[in-house]
Parts: C-alpha cells; sequence; structure tokens
C-alpha cells in the first residue's frame, strides 16, 4: 500500500495540467478538488499501510526515476514514507482539500477561475515534493516550487499595484534565505556526495563532532532558508504584505502549509541541528522573538487579515521554539493544530470579506454573527483554539511547547512564550470582539455592504475545519500507555512520529512531575483567560476605552502600529542602497560604459571611417567605370613591370 | 602575311574607341554599345593569337565571348527598357540615387 504513494503527487499533478490546458470553469470545479482529495484518500491508504508495520520499519523509500544519474552523485527522485512526512502529506492534502472545496465558491466570480485552480493544484504537487522527497534537492525542488505558487497567487490579481508589489516583495525575501538555503545544501552535498537523507544522517554523527564549525555553519545556513520561507526575524517581513493575495490562498499557503515547510525541514534534518547545539539555540531564541515581535505588531493592527498573517508569524515562532528546544514531536504537532485552526479563521475572514463587499478593516464590522452566524461561531473554534483554552487544540500543542521548554530548562524563552500566549489571546479577542460582536459599524448605504452567510461551499470546508480545531488536540493528545499518564512523550502523535525523531546518543528528556506540569498548564490557560478578559473588558464592556490605552503607552503604541519600523529601516538600509547600486549599474555602467563607450565607440569608429570613404560612391556609373579602368590599368602596369 | 602586331594595334585602338565611349557618353544604350566595341576588340586580339600560334582555344574562347556578351546585353537591355518605364531617361547621370 505504501508504494501508492506516488499517486499522492500525480494525481494534482494530473489536475493542474487539465487546468493548464483545458481552462473552463466547469471542469476546474470538479477536477480542481477532486485531485486534491484524491490525493488525501491516497495518504490515508499509505497511512494505513505504515500503521500495519512495526514502528521501527516505519521508514520506507518508494524510488521513481533516477533524475541526475552522475558516477557516484547520482539524485534519485524517490519518496520518503515516513509518519513525519506522511503526517505532512495528510496536513497538505487533508486542509488543501476544504480549502479547493472553498475556493469554488470563493472564488465563483473570478473570470481566472481555472487558473486560480491550476496555480493551487501546482503547489500542492510542489508541497507534496517538498514534503515526501527523500534527499535535499528534491526538497529544494519543491521548496522553490512553493515559492514560486505563493508568487503567483500572491500577485493573482495583478492588476492591483499592491498584489504585484506583495508578489514581488515576497519572492526578493524568500530569495535571500533560499540563497543561504542553498549553499547550506550544496555544502552537505559537496561534504557528503549525496544528498540522500539516509546516508546524511546515518553518517553525520561519525563524520561531525558535536557543536563543530562546519556543521554549525551548515544549519544555521540552512536556518536562515527556514526564516526566508517560514516568515521568521529577519525576514518575515513578506508575509504582511502577502495577503493581498485571494484569502484562500493567504489560508493554505500562508498559513497551513508553505510556511511549515521550514519548520518541517528543520524537523527532517533533526540529525544535523542536534549536532550542533548553538544553531538550536539560535532557532529557539529567534523562534520565541519573533513569537512575541509578531504578536506585538498583531495587537494593534486594524486589518483582520493581517492580524491574522502576524499571528501566523507567531505560531510558526511557537514552533520554531518548540524545535529549536528538541521538542520535534510538539513542534510538528503544533503545527497540524495551527493547521486546522489557522486556516479555519484565514478561510472565515474570507467568508467575512465574501459577504461584506471585501472590507477587511476589522472597526468597520461588528455584530457580524447577527448576519453570517456559520462563520461567526466556527471562527470562534478557532479563536478559543489559538487562545489555548482547554479543550480547544491549540491548547494542547502549545502547552506541551512551553511544558518542554520549560523543562529543559529554557526558563526566560518559556516565559516569552507564555506573554506571548496571553497577547495571542488578546489579539484573537479583540478580531473576535470588533468584528463578530459589540455595534455595528459599517454603513447599509447603495454601495456598501448587504453582510450575508456565504454559500454551502464555504461554509462546510469551515464546520470541518471548527471540527478538527476543536478535537485534533485532544484526539492527538491521548495517551498511548495509560500506566504512564499525561506526558508528552507518551501522546498518541509523539509515539507516531518517535521513529522519524529517534537519534543514538540524546539526553533522555527531563521529566516534568505532574504538579509542576500542572502549574504550568495553570499558568498558560491564565495567560489566555487573562488575554481574552482584558479584551472583553476593552472592546465589549468598554470600561477602558482602547484610546486610553494608546494615550498612556504612546510610544509602544506607535512602535507596535508601525510594526517596529522594520519595513522603514529595511527600506533605509537595504533597499534604498540596492536601488543606488542599481541606479548606478544602470546609468553609469550599462548606459555609460557599456551603452556609450563599448557600443556607441565602436559605431563612432564605423560613423569616422565612412565619412572619409564616402565620397567614393557617387552613384555616377561613369565615375564607377573610369575608376575600374584606371584599376585596370594599373593592374596591368603591375604585371606587365614587376613580373 | 600581315603581322600580329597590326591587328593588335587595331584591337588596341577599336578598345580605347570602347573605353573612352564607356566613360564619355551618358546615354545608356550607346554605353552598351562601347562595351559590345571593347569585347569585340578583345575577341580579335584572342583570333589574331590563335591564328598565329596555330592553336584552337583562342577560337573557342571567342565563342565563350560572344555567347556570354548576348546574354548580358539581353538582361542589359531589359534593364533598359524598364528602366526608361520608370523614368523616361537612359541618361545614366540621371540614375545616381545609389550614392553613398
Amino acid at each position: 500500500m505504501i508504494e501508492l504513494i506516488p499517486l499522492a503527487i500525480f494525481l494534482p499533478a494530473l489536475g493542474a495540467i487539465i487546468n493548464a490546458f483545458y481552462p473552463r470553469k466547469r471542469v476546474a470545479r470538479i477536477v480542481g478538488p477532486g485531485v486534491v482529495g484524491a490525493a488525501f484518500v491516497v495518504g490515508l491508504i499509505v497511512l494505513v499501510g505504515l500503521l500495519a508495520l512495526p514502528p521501527d520499519q516505519r521508514s520506507r523509500d518508494v524510488y521513481l526515476w533516477t533524475w541526475m544519474p552522475g558516477s557516484g552523485l547520482d539524485v534519485y527522485m524517490s519518496l520518503r514514507v515516513d509518519p513525519l512526512s506522511i503526517l505532512m502529506t495528510l496536513i497538505v492534502t487533508g486542509v488543501g482539500f476544504l480549502i479547493h472545496v472553498y475556493s469554488t465558491g470563493y472564488m465563483a466570480d473570478d473570470p481566472k477561475y481555472a487558473r486560480f485552480f491550476f496555480y493551487l493544484n501546482l503547489f500542492i504537487v510542489a508541497m507534496l515534493v517538498l514534503v515526501l522527497g527523500n534527499n535535499y534537492l528534491m526538497m529544494f525542488l519543491g521548496w522553490e516550487g512553493v515559492g514560486l505558487c505563493s508568487y503567483l497567487l500572491i500577485g493573482f490579481w495583478f492588476y492591483k499595484p499592491e498584489a504585484a508589489n506583495a508578489a514581488k516583495k515576497a519572492f526578493v525575501v524568500n530569495r535571500i534565505g533560499d540563497f543561504a538555503f542553498t549553499i547550506g545544501v550544496l555544502w552537505l552535498f559537496w561534504w557528503f556526495g549525496t544528498a540522500d537523507y539516509t546516508t546524511i544522517f546515518t553518517r553525520a554523527p561519525q563524520v561531525f563532532k558535536a557543536g563543530e564549525p562546519a556543521i554549525i555553519a551548515i544549519t544555521l545556513l540552512m536556518f536562515i532558508g527556514a526564516t526566508g520561507k517560514s516568515a521568521q526575524l529577519p525576514l518575515f517581513v513578506w508575509l504582511p504584505d502577502a495577503m493581498e493575495g485571494p484569502t484562500p490562498v493567504s489560508a493554505l499557503i500562508h498559513a497551513a502549509t508553505m510556511v511549515t515547510a521550514g519548520v518541517y525541514m528543520i524537523a527532517r534534518s533533526h540529525v544535523l541541528f542536534e549536532l550542533a547545539p548553538i544553531t538550536m539555540q539560535v532557532v529557539a531564541t529567534v523562534g520565541a522573538i519573533t513569537a512575541l515581535f509578531a504578536a506585538t505588531i498583531a495587537l494593534v493592527h486594524p486589518d483582520f487579515k493581517r492580524v491574522l498573517a502576524y499571528s501566523t508569524i507567531s505560531q510558526l515562532g511557537y514552533m520554531f521554539l518548540a524545535i529549536g528546544v528538541g521538542a520535534f514531536s510538539a513542534g510538528i504537532f503544533h503545527l497540524t493544530t495551527h493547521a486546522f485552526f489557522k486556516a479555519l479563521m484565514f478561510l472565515g475572514a474570507g467568508s467575512v470579506m465574501h459577504g461584506l463587499a471585501n472590507e477587511t478593516n476589522i472597526f468597520r464590522m461588528g455584530n457580524l454573527r447577527k448576519y453570517m452566524p456559520i462563520t461567526a461561531y466556527t471562527f470562534l473554534f478557532g479563536w478559543l483554539a489559538i487562545s489555548g483554552i482547554p479543550p480547544f487544540a491549540g491548547f494542547f500543542s502549545k502547552d506541551d511547547i512551553l511544558t518542554e521548554t520549560f523543562a529543559k530548562g529554557y526558563v526566560g524563552l518559556w516565559l516569552i512564550g507564555v506573554i506571548t500566549a496571553a497577547l495571542t489571546a488578546f489579539y484573537m479577542s479583540r478580531v473576535v470582539f470588533l468584528a463578530f460582536f459589540r455595534r455595528e459599524c459599517f454603513s447599509h448605504d447603495a454601495h456598501g455592504a448587504h453582510p450575508h452567510e456565504s454559500p454551502r461551499n464555504m461554509t462546510i470546508p469551515l464546520i470541518v475545519l471548527a471540527i478538527l480545531s476543536l478535537i485534533s488536540g485532544a484526539l492527538l493528545r491521548l495517551p498511548v500507555n495509560l500506566n504512564l499518564g499525561f506526558v508528552a512523550e507518551n501522546s498518541l502523535i509523539a509515539n507516531f512520529l518517535a521513529p522519524s525523531f529517534e537519534m543514538t546518543g540524546r539526553a533522555p528528556a527531563p521529566e516534568v512531575d505532574l504538579n509542576t506540569m500542572l502549574v504550568l498548564i495553570a499558568i498558560s490557560v491564565g495567560a489566555g483567560v487573562l488575554g481574552i478578559a482584558l479584551a472583553w473588558i476593552i472592546y465589549i464592556k468598554r470600561w477602558i476605552p482602547a484610546s486610553f490605552l494608546t494615550t498612556i503607552f504612546k510610544p509602544l503604541y506607535i512602535l507596535f502600529s508601525h510594526k517596529w519600523f522594520v519595513d522603514e529601516i529595511y527600506h533605509a538600509l537595504i533597499v534604498l542602497p540596492a536601488l543606488a547600486l542599481a541606479q548606478f549599474l544602470s546609468r553609469i555602467i550599462d548606459r555609460g560604459v557599456i551603452d556609450g563607450v563599448l557600443i556607441g565607440g565602436a559605431a563612432a569608429l564605423m560613423r569616422l571611417w565612412s565619412r572619409a570613404l564616402r565620397w567614393v560612391e557617387s552613384g555616377f556609373v561613369r565615375e564607377y567605370a573610369f575608376l575600374t579602368l584606371i584599376g585596370a590599368v594599373l593592374l596591368v602596369v603591375f604585371f606587365l613591370f614587376r613580373l | 602575311m600581315i603581322p600580329l602586331s597590326h591587328y593588335l594595334i587595331v584591337s588596341a585602338i577599336i578598345f580605347t574607341i570602347g573605353a573612352v565611349g564607356v566613360l564619355m557618353r551618358r546615354n545608356a544604350i550607346l554605353i552598351f554599345m562601347c562595351i559590345e566595341l571593347m569585347l569585340n576588340a578583345v575577341n580579335l586580339t584572342f583570333i589574331a593569337f590563335a591564328a598565329y600560334q596555330k592553336v584552337v582555344e583562342g577560337q573557342v574562347f571567342v565563342f565563350f565571348v560572344i555567347t556570354v556578351s548576348a546574354a548580358e546585353v539581353a538582361v542589359g537591355l531589359a534593364i533598359l527598357v524598364y528602366l526608361f518605364y520608370q523614368r523616361l531617361t537612359t541618361d545614366v547621370d540621371d540614375i545616381s540615387t545609389l550614392k553613398g
């Protein structure tokens, strides 16, 4: 059954081909979601096949063909089926399928309907290549593929200058990360003579001593790649702008799947990263700081989708924190639950925009639960999940991360995580209260809003995702062995993923006793409740008006609402010098030296010569004849007297 | 027997007349005729040499020259006729648009 896995890639590829070459709406609306759904079914079948194997054999390679034949440097098109990759496959195709279905409603009136599904299917293909490949070159292929699809989809409405610019920004920023990632991967390739995971991971502990500079450099380079793709500091700037794309794209690519590629990459390369403790600390620190940083911006942003984008950056920060402290399965667990609840919230935002004439400013919404109840109440599930309220999914995964961070002695990072949890609960509650509760702040005028619930093909994915946001955490966290209790290592997901994260010579995870764990849970849930309560006081009860807070904390407010001036700083430090260099190259080097001196010089030289010789060509035939005669005479004279 | 030099002198005179005609005349038809004159002057030298040296190659060459000049006249006159249609002139000095 495992050998079926190539179908999961080929079916969406077939869909992409059909939608590209036979772009008809009535075809795309069936084929687009259909192939992804079929890929999901394939994923489930493979999962069953994988579970039938004993845990220590749950890693199979499925060979397809030799991509680059070379003497001893062969690169194979071959797929790795193991718990990690199959979980990612199920997330990508499962959430992907729901979002495809949703898109049939959301994009219903778009003239480029089939092209949209072509891009989406292509994205699924690239993402599956990324997660299923069994070597770094295939991962890189998928990595660039998803980047391309992201670019195409952010710029889907390219006639809007903001969308075109956002697409360009995403592409350029990702290029910076990808550049580092490429060097890291090529370095590995050069060192091991192969890009194959199995060879690299089995030989790495012998080749590198733990903490050796080379492995630290390689992993840091790979991590820079991850910060680009997964929107972490300092390369996160593209993700908020990426919200210019259609909302299903934001949900699928910029929340649930593509941005988690960095997390997946590090989890997949955990052997290398664990050999470089310094890199691990960098990963954890960057993750925690990004989580806090993005959350502060989300506190004050007025745009529905951008709050969600900053929230995504923040949640990705949690995942990197988990990965960095070595809690790999907790990180992947959070990746899974986040995919559900963040996709849910993005689709909810899309549904709001759909029903409210593309309004995204939360201050011009209000009381929407009256007009779009399904959207509103499913959104509440996502809100409670991300706020970490039990028994919703986010509670379990976030709590695992925080507990493990604390248990491994990173108290500072844990504290940042808890503060971020409170901020997260606050800013999501702010969005929920402003958009779905309180009084109506949109106008009912002629061109304005007639808020209405979305059609069924949009609400059903919302309902499914809402259910997943409720139960997936608890379900995956069920203890496998009842005697061992509720520790993270004993959960369903950790047990399932364990074969992917095995490593010899790793220090055993420190034990957390039940009391500590309960205290930690109480603190993180308390933080979430505190955030919600504060938002309730400010935005529903209005005991403390928001304007009062912005005056008191004016410096902070300015800092947050200008996004810490990061865009401005990058503009001054990077964009302007780059533009100046480009201007210099274009004006001085290109136009001056190349066009002016080299090309213009050659032309001027020819012009000079031809001016000197031009009088010969008078146009009078008799003159030519005369010259010919002189020539002939000269020849005769030459032959007569010289020879 | 007439010495060879006589033939050569006559041929040189005819050739010079032809060459001067090509240079001096402005009417294209006359230029053609002068070219024919030059060609036939050359033919005369060929024949003379062939007769004096008792070889046939010179005579064969003359046939070739006649053939080629006939072809050349055919093409040239066609061009001339067409030129006359276009410009109503056969004066070569009026046709000087091909200057550099």
